[in-house]
């Protein structure tokens, strides 16, 4: 794949503000940020506009993205790891002629990432943003469902039931099963939910170099874990956190450290990829295997 | 010399909003409460022993007076002016609350093994092996069939459901037990059965309990003091066997030979 997209038009769109959203609304999300930045973890009402496409297709990322962004910089937008599925198509697509900013599928060479399910196999650096799609930022949610009361628990540092979660998990299948949006604890204060990575992902997110910002569209609450902060995620002394081994290697690339998808090729054959096809286009690319 | 109290409330009074003049669902009430000291708060329905109870919960915030509670350290703690945290600290580690219905107070979702878990881990607790082995020897300690730690409490008889409530709230040893009404609903077999369980428990790890209950035959089982309230004032306390078989006041007179034998 080529290092850098011809967007296939010159500068921004006509009759559109540089990155759709207009100054004032910027402002408000960069100024809910900050306060999300000072108080790791910890969700950040704000106020979340319309956006030209559904909740639940990014509207939190892309909000806090083109709060952000800015001319000089370089995106990259994955879906599940890879840069080539619709949502990610469409989200670059829509930055790259809302403000006619370079695009990238190389992790190294974006400034901003923009994502939903996946962090990177690349280690991201003190150059970089993080910007995670956020379906459901609240991690007590399953167990109390009252915003109200969460709020309280937060405050109180109360999450007992977090735990109760993870006993039960423990009790029924002898291992936490929770495999993606795994809770984590941030500054050993918040918890706070991953957005959906999975939980292969949760070590990546222990001090990284690079600022992680979350955006929920829908619930309107945005979340932020400085550069070098601690992120734990919970288990018990006797059930520590592991990421299970997946047994497999990378068909294409013969990754055995990477995140792995099952999918079926043309010839109907069950195979094994990398998740992220830029880390599996970069390998193959090294090893001179590129087809 | 007397022990100090564990608790003292002093004039308390709570109107509800819309409330007629004069008639407030507690009205100046006082009591004391002595370690290890079980006391009973007795009368008919709407008398008001429940916002009582709830106001020293702090489930409800009363209209005037005090309520002072002396904590694990010996300090005095006033339980209307402390912070929402703070008072949500107590109520997870020296205070427990033990609801009429079980289902108001168990986490239904979740197992009973985790039920019990919870305010251990709330605590503080992250190792799994040793909180089940406290989830099993409560079970045994209120009778509970160890197979069934990790089943819901839905499939529990209300009898059932009753001690695993007790034995969630008494798990963290708390200093304090508040129980409302804890055996009405279920039936007389059981009710002995839950009382007897409850009474050796209580003297066993030397609570201080305040047992709201409709049931005369609860407060002389349990209870080493009772307090009889009507519309919203105590009327008349004193020790147990002297209120119930020397009753003073006309409504406690009342209220004694009320009581069906069969």
């Amino acid at each position: 794949m080529n290092a850098r997209q011809d967007n296939g038009c010159a500068g921004p769109a006509e009759g559109y503000n540089f990155a759709y959203l207009d100054e004032r609304t910027k402002r408000m999300i960069r100024r809910a940020l900050l306060k999300a930045v000072a108080i790791p973890g910890h969700q950040v009402p704000f106020g979340s506009r319309e956006m030209p496409l559904a909740y639940g297709w990014g509207t939190g990322g892309i909000q806090v993205t083109a709060a952000i962004i800015g001319a000089d910089d370089t995106l990259k937008v994955i879906d599940q790891g890879s840069d080539d599925t619709t949502n990610a198509v469409n989200i670059r697509q829509f930055f790259a002629r809302t403000t006619g900013i370079a695009t990238t599928t190389r992790t190294r060479d974006a400034t901003v990432i923009q994502t939903r399910h996946r962090i990177p196999e690349t280690p991201l650096a003190d150059y970089q943003i993080l910007v995670y799609q956020v379906p459901q930022p609240e991690p007590l949610y399953k167990l109390e469902a009252r915003r109200a009361e969460t709020l309280k628990l937060h405050a109180a540092e109360d999450y007992a039931l977090m735990n109760v979660k993870l006993y039960e998990d423990i009790a029924h299948w002898n291992h936490v099963e929770t495999t993606y949006d795994y809770p984590v604890r941030v500054d050993g204060r918040y918890v706070m939910s991953p957005s959906p990575i999975p939980s292969f992902d949760n070590p990546k997110m222990h001090r990284m170099p690079a600022l992680q910002l979350f955006g929920a569209g829908r619930e309107k609450r945005l979340y932020a874990i400085p550069p070098y902060t601690d992120v734990v995620s919970l288990d018990f002394e006797d059930h520590p956190f592991r990421v299970e081994s997946q047994g497999h290697a990378c068909t294409l690339c013969g990754s055995r450290e990477s995140y792995l998808d099952e999918v079926i090729d043309e010839r109907g054959v069950r195979i094994w990829t990398c998740s992220d096809s830029d880390w599996c286009d970069d390998r193959r690319s090294v090893a001179g295997t590129t087809t | 010399m007397s022990p100090q109290p564990l608790l003292t409330v002093d004039g308390l009074t709570h109107r509800f909003a819309g409330a007629r003049d004069g008639r407030p669902a507690v009205g100046d009430a006082s009591l004391a409460l002595y370690p290890a000291e079980v006391v009973a708060i007795v009368g008919e329905s709407g008398s008001g022993k429940s916002t009582l109870l709830n106001c020293i919960a702090g489930r409800i915030a009363p209209g005037h007076g005090d309520i002072r509670y002396r904590d694990a350290d010996d300090r005095w703690l006033d339980v209307r002016t402390l912070s929402e945290r703070e008072r949500r600290t107590l109520s997870r580690t020296e205070w427990g609350f033990v609801e009429q219905n079980a289902v108001d107070g168990l986490r239904m979702g979740v197992s009973a093994g985790a039920n019990i878990g919870e305010r251990l881990m709330g605590q503080g607790q992250r190792h799994y092996g040793r909180l089940r082995e406290q989830a099993y020897d409560w079970m045994n300690r209120v009778e509970l069939d160890t197979d069934r730690i990790d089943d819901l409490p839905h499939g529990f008889s209300g009898g059932m459901r009753q001690r695993l409530q007790i034995a969630r709230n008494l798990v963290t040893q708390p200093r304090l037990v508040l129980m409302d009404e804890p055996t009405s609903g279920l039936d007389v077999s059981v009710q002995a059965r839950l009382l007897d369980l409850i009474r050796t428990l209580v003297s066993r790890m030397h609570l201080s309990a305040l047992i709201v209950t409709h049931d005369l035959g609860v407060a002389r089982l349990l209870a080493h003091r009772t307090l009889v309230m009507r519309e919203g004032r105590i009327v008349e306390q004193g020790l147990t066997d002297r209120v119930l078989d020397d009753p003073q006041h006309a409504y406690t007179q009342l209220l004694v030979s009320s009581v069906v034998m069969p």
